[in-house]
């Protein structure tokens, strides 16, 4: 295959349900009682429904098994964000079975009902909600069932772990497993029974520890390289040195000359298979190859003067007022741009994937985010028909966006088909850092004014490649205009030239950067202003939900912010990710000699409406605010064209355990809102609340991230003369 | 050229014919299936290929299988006695100091062997001695939280 040849992923693409009939599945998973729901996540339904087998308005389902478990089963898929626990909590709370009675499938495209995806902190606000609505509906069906049995009406029955009884005699009772025995029963939700009311919680909302982690402090969880299978080859495949190089020769006479090597030359690919995974990187490190690299235009010396240029048309993403008059209000103006570079996922996991064909029909496990996508990519690669392949989701060693496209399934499936052997290809770190979709470089230009009584009353906001999530200002600005160039940070179709590699979705896509850009700019306008950053906030804001994140931040926080530059080091930063509100404040220090920033603390009090797990509502946004210090700090990806520079951790610095602030998190509760995404919104404030720190700290205004050692003194220097 | 080793791998002696320059990390992964061990660096530079040779840290990605004859080795695997988990383990989990759980083996037996040269680490001590271990997903507070209520209920890691 051809490197140009592999599409890269955007969520929205139509893609081949290829879901197995309804038949095969009862066969696959024997008896007990199902619960088909649908799920109103707009991208959880094919545009184009097919309407072939299996319904396809209907894409997750319960089973109540004759054991007694309960198995829930998703198209989603784990990968360190939680939601193995917190949609087993949903299902049991709303069905009245104890936790620890749960079992969670999922990312299995021959057992679960198409998904487009697990990304963009989706899976509780829109999986949730339909999840409950099918236990509780699988409720009211055992009930019926129960009362048949116990033939006692409903409303003289209760239920309780699992267990229906009649109210007035505890001896006479029935549970979910003997009622589920030897029964195929199909309800679809069409009058929906209440869900309760959060209040009558008992496991909804409790702090609940992972139930994952047996498996994974033992070694015993599974990622998609630990697949072993009979006659499994590991794949290595040569690499052309840059984006866009070409073979001018190869020589695998030395490789060749390794026992059991197999060799293939699939179109302009060569690969080197052999049953150990050393065995093949020393055949790969053999071949002796030349490549042409294509002349290079950009590096991350030139490249956002290179975003400008190619800059055209932006599209209005929000709009108010008048900026003339706006602009005619205002008594003082400020104009700035902020920049940030590349950055990689750099999961721990690289992506991997296994594949295996008997006959007609494949099998594979791969380290994806999109596991549906990968089944319709198979099958057209194999030339088979969708529901012949079955991709299975192991546990996955990170995302972030990341593993959403899936090259490295094609290429395994392929060279399993060229070989006649089950394939393994697990990419180096090399590879992981050359095929990785980072997060776009971008630039933001802000002008913005105040009136004589600080009001922001104008904001013109030009966004260039970022994307353009959380760029709408929800301060209060009666005049603003909001323009994004550059079609999802120029990925897809007419973007694809901007940059010399491919870029996508890295965890909060956009929004790192938008809020980075505002939330500095908010500073900016703050000391312009004469007042302290957290004043001139409150007095611009109107949201409710907004100020009451800031003020329970600020309260956890405890510490009383000064018109900036102050020396104490305290900045804040607010973000809005799609519905979920949070404040962030910290305090850091800066060597002013080294140019190193020490992040002391960090106060984030976030509200995410609803929450599930608490605990794992903590974790995240303390994930989230650690990985976030990594592309605030340090991570920029260095290139030249299409040749990637940094292959490896040793250049690429990622956060450890000595970067670590004391970090504490505030839930703020409001559980009438629907549960909303947790699993990003609180990295999207790391720019912009270290930025601000940085500056109160030392009196200068990093306007690009990373914020290195260097660009620190580069900026002190400046300020000194 | 291939030789025979023979070392004990969680407890029990094992034999292997292997040419002495490949790396432990994939004969753990390879030859004995032994799939806790992790790679994700290949370099040295993340951690999650760590295992025990005579209780020390070793990078298994780094480390030729000659340099294990006559040795002892540890994987995560070797850790839980007879489905008992190692209150390191068990203190992993109630601190939920894990996300996709990738790095964990490599952090527990970092830990591991930390508390069994000094069973009261202090605070910089933890850090300093995993230091070399990378969590993408971030978990680094728990994880000190998780060793330090270790170092608290055990009094020396050797029963």
């Amino acid at each position: 295959m051809k490197d140009d040849e592999y599409k890269l992923f955007e969520p929205g693409i139509d893609m081949d349900p290829g879901t197995i009939d309804r038949r095969e599945f009862f066969k696959l998973m024997g008896g007990g009682i199902f619960i088909l729901f649908s799920v109103g996540d707009p991208f959880a339904l094919p545009r184009e429904r097919r309407r072939r087998g299996y319904p396809q308005d209907f894409n997750a389902y319960l089973r109540i098994g004759e054991d007694g478990r309960v198995t829930c089963f998703s198209g989603k898929i784990e990968m360190g964000q939680g939601i193995h626990t917190s949609l087993a909590q949903m299902l049991a709370e709303e069905l009245d079975v104890p936790l620890n009675t749960v079992d969670m499938v999922m990312g299995d495209t021959a057992l679960c009902p198409w998904d487009a995806g697990t990304f963009g902190s989706r899976s509780t606000k829109y999986f949730g909600p339909p999840l409950r609505q099918a236990a509780a509906e699988a409720r009211a069906v055992l009930i019926q069932l129960a009362a048949e049995h116990l033939r006692t009406p409903r409303e003289k029955l209760k239920v309780k772990d699992g267990m229906i009884s009649v109210k007035s005699n505890q001896k006479k009772k029935v549970s979910y497993a003997q009622l589920a025995k030897g029964k195929i029963i199909e309800r679809h939700l069409e009058k929906k029974p209440p869900i309760k009311h959060y209040s009558k919680h008992a496991i909804s909302g409790k702090p609940t520890n992972r139930l994952d982690s047996r498996q994974k402090v033992t070694g015993e969880a599974k990622f998609a390289g630990d697949i072993r299978l009979p006659g499994m080859l590991h794949a290595r495949i040569l690499r052309p040195p840059s984006h866009g190089a070409k073979l001018k020769s190869v020589d695998t006479s030395a490789a060749q000359k390794i026992k059991d090597i197999q060799i293939i030359q699939d179109e302009d690919k060569i690969a080197v298979l052999h049953k150990h995974r050393d065995v093949a990187d020393k055949a790969l490190g053999l071949i002796k190859a030349q490549f042409e690299p294509p002349e290079y235009k950009v590096d991350n010396k030139t490249i956002f003067k290179h975003l400008k240029d190619s800059a055209s048309g932006g599209q209005s993403v929000a709009e108010a007022g008048n900026l003339d008059e706006g602009k005619s209000l205002a008594s003082q103006t400020f104009e700035k741009a902020y920049f940030n570079h590349y950055v990689a996922h750099a999961p721990s996991e690289n992506h991997t994937a296994v594949v295996k064909i008997e006959g007609d029909k494949a099998t594979v496990w791969a380290s994806t985010q999109a596991p549906f996508r990968a089944q319709g990519e198979i099958a057209g690669v194999l030339g088979f028909s969708p529901q012949n392949v079955r991709v299975i989701t192991p546990f996955v060693g990170c995302g972030f966006g990341g593993k959403n496209s899936g090259r490295q399934i094609v290429e395994a499936a392929r060279l399993a088909k060229l070989s006649g052997k089950p394939v393994q290809v697990a990419w180096s770190r090399k590879e992981e850092f050359f095929y990785d979709t980072f997060r776009p470089a971008a630039v933001i230009e802000i002008r913005s004014g105040l009136n004589s009584s600080n009001q922001i009353v104008f904001w013109e906001y030009h966004n260039y490649f970022a994307g353009s999530r959380s760029s709408q200002p929800f301060y209060n600005i009666p005049h603003h205009q909001v323009l994004s160039y550059g079609r999802r940070g120029g990925r897809g179709s007419g973007g694809v030239s901007v940059h010399p590699f491919g870029v996508g979705a890295w965890r909060g896509p956009g929004s790192n950067t938008n809020v980075f850009a505002i939330e500095s700019h908010i500073d900016v306008m703050a000391e312009g202003a004469g007042m302290d950053p957290l004043e001139f906030r409150m007095k611009n804001l109107t949201d409710k939900r907004m100020q009451r994140v800031l003020t329970a931040a600020a309260e956890k926080f405890g510490r009383s912010f000064s018109k900036a530059p102050s020396g104490k080091g305290y900045g804040i930063a607010c973000t809005d990710y799609l519905g979920t509100y949070l404040a962030t404040m910290a305090e850091v220090k800066v060597d002013e000699k080294k140019g190193e920033i020490r992040v002391e603390r960090v106060v984030c009090a976030q509200d995410t409406g609803e929450v599930i797990n608490p605990e794992g509502t903590r974790m995240q946004i303390e994930g989230c605010i650690i990985m976030g210090l990594g592309y605030v700090l340090t991570e920029e990806i260095r290139f030249k064209g299409g040749r990637i520079l940094d292959e490896n951790f040793d250049t690429y610095e990622t956060p450890r355990f000595s970067w670590l602030p004391k970090i504490e998190t505030v839930l703020v509760d409001n559980p009438e809102m629907a549960p909303q995404g947790c699993g990003e919104p609180a990295i999207t404030s790391v720019g912009g609340v270290i930025a601000n720190a940085v500056y109160d700290a030392i009196g200068v205004r990093m306007l690009m991230l990373p914020m290195t050692p260097a660009r620190i003194k580069e900026a002190l220097k400046i300020k000194e003369k | 050229m291939e030789k025979t080793f023979r070392f004990k791998l969680n407890g029990k002696t094992v034999r292997l014919s292997s040419s002495p320059e490949r790396m432990l990390l994939w004969v753990l992964r390879s030859d004995f299936e032994l799939t806790g061990t992790k790679y994700s660096c290949g370099e040295g530079f993340c951690g999650a290929c760590t295992v025990l040779v005579n209780n020390e840290t070793v990078l298994s990605c780094q480390y030729p299988v000659q340099n294990v004859n006559g040795k002892e080795v540890m994987t995560i695997e070797g850790l839980a006695k007879n489905g008992n988990l190692h209150p390191l383990q068990t203190a992993f989990m109630q601190h939920n100091a894990l996300q996709c759980g990738f790095c964990t083996p490599g952090m527990i037996l970092g830990a591991y062997s930390l508390l069994l040269k000094n069973p009261q680490p202090s605070y910089r001590e933890i850090v300093e001695a995993l230091e070399g271990n990378l969590c993408r997903c971030s978990s680094y507070n728990r994880i000190i939280e998780a060793i330090q209520t270790t170092a608290r209920t055990m009094k020396g890691l050797r029963s």
